[in-house]
């Protein structure tokens, strides 16, 4: 009768037309086929009147990607504690902000900037050790209360440090083989006497980006392909089972926090050497952070990069072409994810 | 025609009069509260009594939405912000942006309704999150509208926002003075309180709390959870806005500082430090953070109040999550069995363990 | 009887209400209050707001017409709502009868108008330098012996276009009422000498990433006007050095600012060479101002050089207690005499002869400046050009000026 065994799923045989996959595949390829052609090619008048200039565009998409890295790092140890023990950690941007002035602090004391970033990893990943066993491990279960304990944190948090470091900015200095501008190999126009000019970017926020992916693939690579990591999917899914499999969950609970509170510190540092240190920022990032992991998916490291990904691009254009308005784009971009999908793009529904 | 097989603590509460109907506890507070402008200065009334109120009308619309409706809104003080604008810019301002000079009696009710329609289109939004999403989709939108109203000067005037918000002068009175002013809060601040005490025992009241405790059953059963839901936030945004009125004139003023993340987060504590199991518990919440907030300065030095407030709040959450109205609830002599001569454990108590007085 | 848990509540309630009323101290101290940011972004410029009027009250010896002044801080975080919530503390709780204060252009505009529902008070300003304060609408009882952003511009932009040469400038300036005043202030004079700005960007308040700001800008522009303050300013200039900038800077009033000038980052290339105007230049050897310079330095964590904010709260102080002075000390009246006293009240200041126009705004010397390296090899603002006695609306007559409308995004306009 009907034949539902194999043409269903080829749908290329039956001349049926495309999947859903497929669409969004071509979908993807044709944006990045006009994305290279933009980037490689001399832009006629009319582009530029829309667009402003090369330059600003081009610029605009790499501060978007860079952005999108430093998200990422906030963000993915946000995903992982809440994905794994079900905690909003609205202290979280109080982390990231005592991460940078603890960098700040270390970077001035031995003048080396690696070890200020390494200072801001380990100690906040203590930090974070000391929360969970003092603070969660008690109220597990009671998601409010843990919002709620969170918040307190956060304000207390956040005096302490503006008692003790005071209102000042503080800038971190990068070391001087990480600043400077470097040209890459795009032309963004031509002078009128014919010799190019190459478009020149920051070095240090290609760093950035290319931390943040290293630190992506690591990530990625300790959830999906070790043991700690099948142990922390399995207490995404279902945390009473991995109990009854007999693994210390709490152990686990411990080192997934550890590592949060660890990468929040540590983008801290980074952050701060781009972009100053002052009180004020430790909201400014937990509210990104929440951005892009509901708009990702909780729980869901590859969900951490989609959000960060859409979301600094976000920022960044709306900043060049819609700057007025751009900076609530964000927020309307999460209003619209928890409307209508409320486990973001990559997560899975409750 | 009484029924013999009826508890005598049930018959004698079916025949309290008025008076005990009331009980006691609100007759007095009704008493102190009307007398209070007679022992208070001006400072303390307005100040401390009138901006309570006010704080405390705002978290009584959080506590109506999470006590009775389980879902926690961080996007209240938006609301009744809404009601403010609306003020700002029907009425007077000397922003020298809008100000038509409608009189207090048709901007007041506008206001209402705009921040009660503006309350449940809130509501619908978040009508299909629970719990902590319901809590990030209303800090989000909350956000959303603090930029937006700081980047836009055409409606909201930006980041100044609106100067020169003045109560009337009606009914040969002038409004703001301290002690029209304060009277003025104490009564919105009753009907407001009385509507939701009485609305919490109403089929609607009752339809809620039994929405939020298992909304999947109501469902079943053949309620449209989403209209109860978005209907209560409609009736949250009735009280949000009349506060927001009183607020503007209040303050004076209007600027997106005011619907901020911070004023937000201010209004959770207040309704948390208060207690979610009974519309008293965010006045009280508000009065405790109000002296807190104006005399912490004093106690603690010029600028760690913060810490004195976030430190009170950690420690209320910690030992009591409902607030100091759980408190009061583990400590209190269990009504109707004990006084207070003798401390005997009551033999088998419901414990009130319910969310409602 | 039972008491029940409501009468409790009720008692508890009423515990909270009735805390004693403060009685307000009746000793012979005279009580001003000082209304600065000390939270926030703007912390620094309020710590040295507060150094700056100390060094006044210093002068008159902690006294004024016998009695103690006694200084009680008010803190904003350049939010009008925190001003005016610090005001109203200041005033209605701690009970002063003069106030000094706020730092910041909006807070400003919005103690002007808390001010009008406190007439028995008297209030000075710090350094919010909105135009709007005293220009439009101004309280009877708001004094400002301070100038505006806009007064503080003067000769910038006839020495842009003249001097420096440059014909194309673009700004990059902060969404908020002070930038537009100081944008305004150097495009009124750029503009009329025949200069353009093609490229406007107001950037959203709280954004520190300026980068994209930066590169949207033309590359066909002469220079880069920058009205940025504190931190914002520091994050600016390094990240313009990190994009390898090659447009000269223009400054706008507090971006050349000490707090700006002594901020660690490897921005002293970008800065050195850069025209700003303001009310105070670093290197002013008038002898009041060494005299000034040097009562301030002995202040705690002065800065090498007063900054404007200091120097602001320092002639508004002064102002308050030469008035005080005047009147013996009598502010029984609700201030009037006071109040009248600092009307007709013109006095020699570090940076000048400062007089109040009608509105109670400022009328003083604007001085011309760029960044120089000093001989310890701190940067300071040098001294090029002193523009004498700027008026609110820097000569041009009242009703003229008053048409250029009310600051905004769009206006000025030259492109």
């Amino acid at each position: 009768m009907v034949d539902t065994s194999g043409s269903r799923t080829n749908p290329l045989a039956q001349g049926q037309g495309m999947t859903r996959r497929q669409a969004w595949g071509i979908v993807v390829l044709v944006v990045a086929a006009v994305f290279i052609w933009m980037v490689f090619t001399q832009w006629p008048d009319w582009l530029n009147a829309i667009l402003i200039s090369k330059k600003a565009f081009l610029s605009a998409i790499l501060n978007g990607l860079t952005l999108a890295g430093l998200y990422f790092l906030v963000a993915s140890g946000f995903t992982l504690v809440f994905g794994l023990m079900r905690n909003v950690n609205l202290a979280h941007g109080s982390l990231y902000l005592l991460g940078a002035y603890i960098g700040y602090e270390f970077a001035e004391w031995t003048g080396y900037w690696l070890i200020g970033v390494a200072a801001g990893f380990l100690v906040l990943a203590v930090v974070g050790l000391v929360m969970q066993i003092l603070v969660f491990r008690r109220l597990e279960g009671d998601d409010l209360r843990q919002t709620l304990v969170t918040i307190g944190i956060s304000v207390v948090a956040a005096d302490l440090m503006l008692a003790y470091w005071g209102g000042t900015t503080y800038q971190i200095l990068t070391p001087g083989w990480l600043s400077g501008a470097i040209k890459l190999p795009v032309v963004t126009a031509v002078r009128s006497n014919g010799t190019e000019v190459f478009l020149v970017y920051p070095f240090y926020r290609l760093i950035v980006l290319l931390s943040a992916i290293v630190i992506g693939i690591g990530l990625w690579l300790l959830i999906n392909r070790t043991r700690i990591g099948a142990m922390i999917r399995a207490g995404v899914d279902d945390r009473d089972m991995l109990a009854a499999s007999g693994v210390n969950v709490h152990f686990v609970f411990a080192i997934v926090f550890a590592l949060g509170a660890g990468l929040a510190g540590l983008a801290g540092v980074v952050g701060g050497s781009a972009l100053s240190v002052a009180p004020g920022e430790d909201v400014r990032y937990l509210l990104a952070s929440l951005v892009v992991v509901i708009v990702g998916g909780m729980g869901s490291i590859t969900g951490a990069a989609i959000g960060a990904l859409i979301i600094g691009l976000a920022e960044q254009i709306g900043l060049v072409y819609f700057p007025t308005y751009g900076v609530v784009l964000t927020f309307v971009i999460m209003v619209v994810t928890l409307a209508i999908r409320p486990q973001g793009i990559m997560g899975r529904s409750q | 025609m009484t029924d013999v097989t009826l508890d005598p603590a049930v018959r004698r509460r079916q025949s309290r009069n008025w008076l005990e109907k009331a009980g006691i506890g609100h007759i007095l507070l009704a008493f102190f509260l009307l007398i209070y402008p007679a022992m208070a200065s001006d400072f303390f009334l307005t100040q401390i009594g009138g901006y309570s109120l006010v704080l405390g009308m705002i978290a009584l619309s959080l506590m109506l939405l999470a006590g009775y409706g389980g879902m926690v809104s961080l996007a209240q003080i938006t609301v009744a912000g809404a009601a403010g604008y609306v003020v700002a810019i029907f009425g007077e301002n000397n922003s020298g942006v809008y100000g038509f000079g409608w009189p207090w009696w048709i901007y007041g009710p506008l206001a209402i309704m705009i921040a009660s329609l503006m309350s449940a289109v809130i509501g619908w939004i978040a009508v299909r999150t629970e719990g902590i999403y319901t809590i990030m989709i209303t800090l989000a939108v909350a956000t959303a509208c603090f930029y937006f109203a700081q980047q836009n000067y055409a409606l909201f005037n930006g980041f100044p926002g609106y100067n020169g918000l003045r109560a009337p002068d009606a009914f040969g009175l002038n409004w703001r003075d301290p002690v029209p002013f304060y009277y003025l809060c104490l009564a919105n601040a009753v009907v407001a309180y009385v509507a939701v005490l009485y609305g919490a025992r109403s089929t609607f009241g009752l339809t809620l709390q039994a929405v939020r405790d298992n909304q999947r059953r109501m469902r079943a059963i053949g309620f449209n959870v989403t209209a109860h839901k978005v209907f209560a936030w409609w009736l949250a945004g009735l009280i949000a806005g009349a506060a927001g009125i009183l607020l503007v004139w209040f303050n004076g003023r209007i600027s997106p500082g005011t619907i901020a993340v911070g004023p937000s987060i201010n209004i959770l504590v207040i309704a948390i430090i208060g207690g979610l199991r009974h519309p008293i518990g965010p006045f009280l919440g508000a009065v405790i953070v109000v002296l807190m907030q104006t005399f912490a300065i004093d106690i603690v030095g010029a600028e760690r109040f913060n810490t004195l407030i976030g430190l009170v709040f950690l420690v209320i959450v910690f030992i009591s999550p409902d607030g100091i109205l759980g408190l009061w609830e583990r400590f209190k002599p269990q009504e109707g069995r004990d006084s207070w001569r003798s401390f005997k454990k009551a033999p088998n108590t419901d414990g009130n363990q319910g969310r409602n007085a | 009887m039972n008491i029940n848990r409501r009468t409790l509540l009720a008692l508890a309630l009423a515990t909270g209400m009735s805390a004693p009323a403060f009685a307000v101290a009746q000793a012979e101290s005279i009580k001003i209050g000082l209304l600065a940011t000390f939270e926030g972004a703007f912390t620094v410029l309020g710590e040295d707001s507060e150094r700056g009027a100390l060094t006044a009250v210093d002068e008159f010896g902690g006294k004024v017409a016998g009695n103690d002044i006694e200084i009680v801080k008010g803190s904003s975080d350049a939010s009008p709502d925190s001003a005016v919530r610090a005001a109203r503390k200041l005033v209605e709780q701690d009970g002063v009868k003069v106030l000094i204060g706020p730092l910041s252009g909006d807070e400003g505009i919005a103690v002007k108008d808390y001010a009008k529902t406190q007439p028995d008070v008297t209030f000075l300003n710090g350094s919010s330098a909105a135009q709007d304060t005293t220009l439009r609408d101004p309280a009877e009882n708001f004094f400002r012996f301070s100038t505006d952003g806009a007064q503080w511009m003067a000769g910038l932009g006839d020495y842009a276009f003249n001097e420096k040469g440059y014909q194309k400038v673009a700004t990059v300036a902060e969404d908020y009422s002070f930038p537009y005043t100081q944008v305004f202030g150097f495009m009124a004079e750029f503009c009329k000498a025949g200069g353009t700005v093609p490229s406007k960007s107001w950037v959203p308040i709280g954004n520190k990433d300026y980068s994209s700001v930066i590169a949207a800008i033309p590359d066909d522009v002469d220079a880069i006007y920058v009205a940025l303050g504190g931190a914002d300013a520091v994050n600016f200039l390094s990240q313009y050095n990190d994009a390898g900038g090659q447009a000269p800077l223009i400054g706008g009033s507090i971006t050349v600012d000490q707090t700006v000038l002594t901020a660690k980052g490897r921005m002293r290339d970008v800065l050195i060479g850069t025209p700003a105007a303001g009310p105070t230049a670093d290197t002013n050897d008038a002898e009041a101002w060494t005299e000034f310079s040097a009562a301030y330095k002995k202040q705690d964590g002065a800065f090498p050089s007063p900054s404007l904010f200091a120097h602001a709260y320092y002639i508004n102080m002064k102002a308050a207690l030469l008035a005080l002075d005047e009147v013996g000390g009598d502010l029984s009246d609700g201030g009037k005499k006071f109040r009248e006293a600092l009307s007709n009240l013109e006095f020699e200041t570090p940076t000048g002869k400062v007089s109040l126009d009608e509105n109670r705004n400022a009328i003083a010397d604007m001085f011309l400046t760029e960044v120089s390296e000093a001989d310890d090899g701190t940067l300071v603002n040098k001294l090029i050009k002193v523009t004498p006695q700027v008026n609110q609306t820097l000569g041009i007559p009242k009703d003229e000026f008053l048409a250029l409308g009310a600051v905004s995004r769009e206006n000025p306009s030259c492109p």
